[in-house]
């Protein structure tokens, strides 16, 4: 064997190892996707998607209920996290320079890694017993916008971060105040990595169970109120799983599937309105044309 | 001759690093004044000092005065903005912000500080791209991409977004090193119209563009101001012999 084949045998074992963990990495995956699609969808029907859930010793029904207290429990979850988030990103980013800034960073990388059932135990301390409220739906924000906050907080600094400083330095020395830079030039230069990190945090929070068990708890009525106990598709899959009931344990696959679904479609459906928002205004144009006589 | 900007001890650091050591220069009211030196010798810093665009650099500190019209920039009740306004800046490699069209680029700085009243902003974008010699390239795409025109295009919009602000003097740092020639051609007939109205310093590498438009020249070496003087005398017969040595190539 000469060198040049010596070489070429080498290529292709590491090409090939690559391959491989790749291929391995991806069998999890694509066997969990398959067993929840496999097992869950049989469970899908309109009335399995509109009824509540069971109750103890009923039989079920669906995950009606469930399904729309995740999507409270994640609307009113972004409604705090993502404010709270995008500005912690905006703050470390354009103006954490300083000993405070290098302290925020800190405590975030420390969030972003804290068991989830710590932050449900914090939220249970401060909403549920403290203030009183109760197992609710906004004690369940609560917890979810904890944990949603330190993710957001990051992907917007590194969002910004990857703005060409170019770009900042030249709003900048054209006068236009600090705040106004970050605002129309670096939050719009940022956008595509800001809105991924914003979907990241929903697609997180959307899953977790741990931090629910204690705080929106469980319903199996339909339940809109903030204050009171709701369904959440994570609690319903965790709950019939331990059902020794056929039915509800098909559910519970059905559960996993419409939870996986409804992931997919905000990140496919955040991912089209990105694409479209790329295209340039138009306006400029038409107000122009109609509006100045084009003499040289 | 009246002094546009001036300088008194004026030292700039990056941390530790003393980058502008104690300079005192004049710059002349319109007329366009070159910054040459090797790399690395603080040519840059010294303009960025000019608009209190030194600052933005996490752990740079000046100081000092810089006098506008007699006034010091760094007094303390003195807003960097307002300085900034009145001092536009160019940058090395062209900076059109990419979200924006071409129209948007051009009085982006008026819009950003709040100017809403279109009859203003049409004209700011008239004016600003016919000062930058820009107007007849792109006056049927002015809702096009700040981006999707050439190189020297896109700086010259940037020249004429400095410009649209309606600065006293504008600094440009190096605005044609990653330009063609003809490219650079433009720019340096451009400065050299726009010195009637402005007060123009520019930093360059290109030691014959100095000698082409500066009317006044300055050589910078290590962080210290060499020679500063009229550009003829500087090329031809300058005081010191580093600054002969420099422009004859014999470092740097």
């Amino acid at each position: 064997m000469n060198r040049f084949e010596y070489r070429k045998l080498k290529n292709t074992l590491a090409s090939g190892l690559a391959l491989a963990c790749v291929i391995l990495a991806l069998i999890p995956l694509v066997y969990i996707l398959a067993g929840v699609v496999m097992k869950g969808a049989p469970a899908l029907s309109w009335e399995f998607l509109t009824s509540r859930t069971a109750g103890t010793g009923e039989p079920g029904e669906g995950i009606g209920n469930a399904i729309v207290g995740t999507l409270l429990l994640v609307f009113y979850a972004s409604m705090i996290g993502l404010p709270v988030g995008i500005l912690t990103g905006v703050y470390v980013s354009e103006y954490g320079n300083n000993k405070f800034g290098t302290t925020v960073r800190f405590f975030n990388d420390v969030l972003a890694n804290f068991p989830s059932i710590v932050v449900g135990l914090l939220a249970y301390a401060l909403v549920v017993a403290y203030l009183n409220v109760g197992f609710s739906l906004i004690a369940g924000s609560f917890a979810l916008a904890i944990i949603m906050i330190p993710i957001v907080a990051n992907t917007t600094e590194e969002a910004l971060r990857m703005v060409p400083n170019s770009l900042r330095e030249g709003a900048l020395a054209l006068g236009v105040p600090r705040w106004r830079t970050v605002l129309k030039v670096m939050l719009v230069n940022g956008r595509a990595g800001i809105v991924t990190g914003a979907l990241l945090g929903v697609a997180r929070i959307a899953g977790e169970t741990a931090p629910l068990l204690l705080t929106s708890f469980y319903s199996s009525y339909w339940s809109f109120s903030p204050a009171e106990p709701i369904a959440s598709l994570p609690l319903t899959i965790f709950r019939n799983y331990n059902s020794p009931s056929e039915v509800l344990l098909q559910q519970a696959w059905g559960a996993a599937l419409v939870l996986i679904v409804i992931v997919l479609a905000l990140n496919i459906s955040v991912r089209l309105l990105m694409r479209k928002n790329k295209r340039r205004p138009k306006a400029v144009k038409n107000r122009w044309m109609t509006r100045l006589p084009l003499k040289g | 001759m009246d002094d546009k900007i001036a300088t008194k001890g004026l030292n700039a650091y990056f941390g530790d690093v003393h980058a502008v050591k104690g300079i005192e220069i004049h710059i002349p009211k319109n007329a366009i004044t070159a910054v040459i030196g090797p790399s690395g010798c603080g040519k840059s810093t010294l303009i960025r000092c000019m608009n209190r665009m030194h600052e933005v650099v996490r752990g740079a500190r000046v100081t000092g005065e810089v006098l506008l019209d007699g006034h010091n920039i760094y007094g303390s009740q003195v807003d960097p903005v307002q300085v900034r306004a009145k001092v536009g800046m160019v940058f090395q490699k062209p900076n059109p912000f990419p979200t924006m069209s071409i129209y948007d680029n051009v009085v982006a700085g008026l819009r950003l500080n709040g100017e809403k009243d279109w009859k203003k902003l049409d004209s700011a974008v008239q004016r600003s791209l016919k000062l930058a010699a820009l107007w007849d390239e792109v006056k049927n795409q002015l809702d096009a991409s700040g981006v999707s025109i050439s190189g020297g295009q896109q700086q010259r919009l940037c020249i004429a977004r400095a410009l649209a602000v309606e600065p006293e003097a504008l600094l440009l740092d190096e605005p044609c090193s990653a330009l063609d020639p003809i490219a650079t051609a433009k720019i340096e007939d451009l400065l050299f119209d726009l010195k009637q109205r402005y007060t123009i310093v520019i930093v360059t590498h290109n030691m014959q563009q100095a000698a082409r438009i500066a009317d006044f020249t300055a050589f910078m070496y290590m962080g210290e101001l060499v020679e500063f003087g009229v550009t003829k005398k500087i090329f031809e017969n300058p005081d010191k012999e580093l600054t002969e040595k420099y422009i004859t190539g014999r470092f740097g």
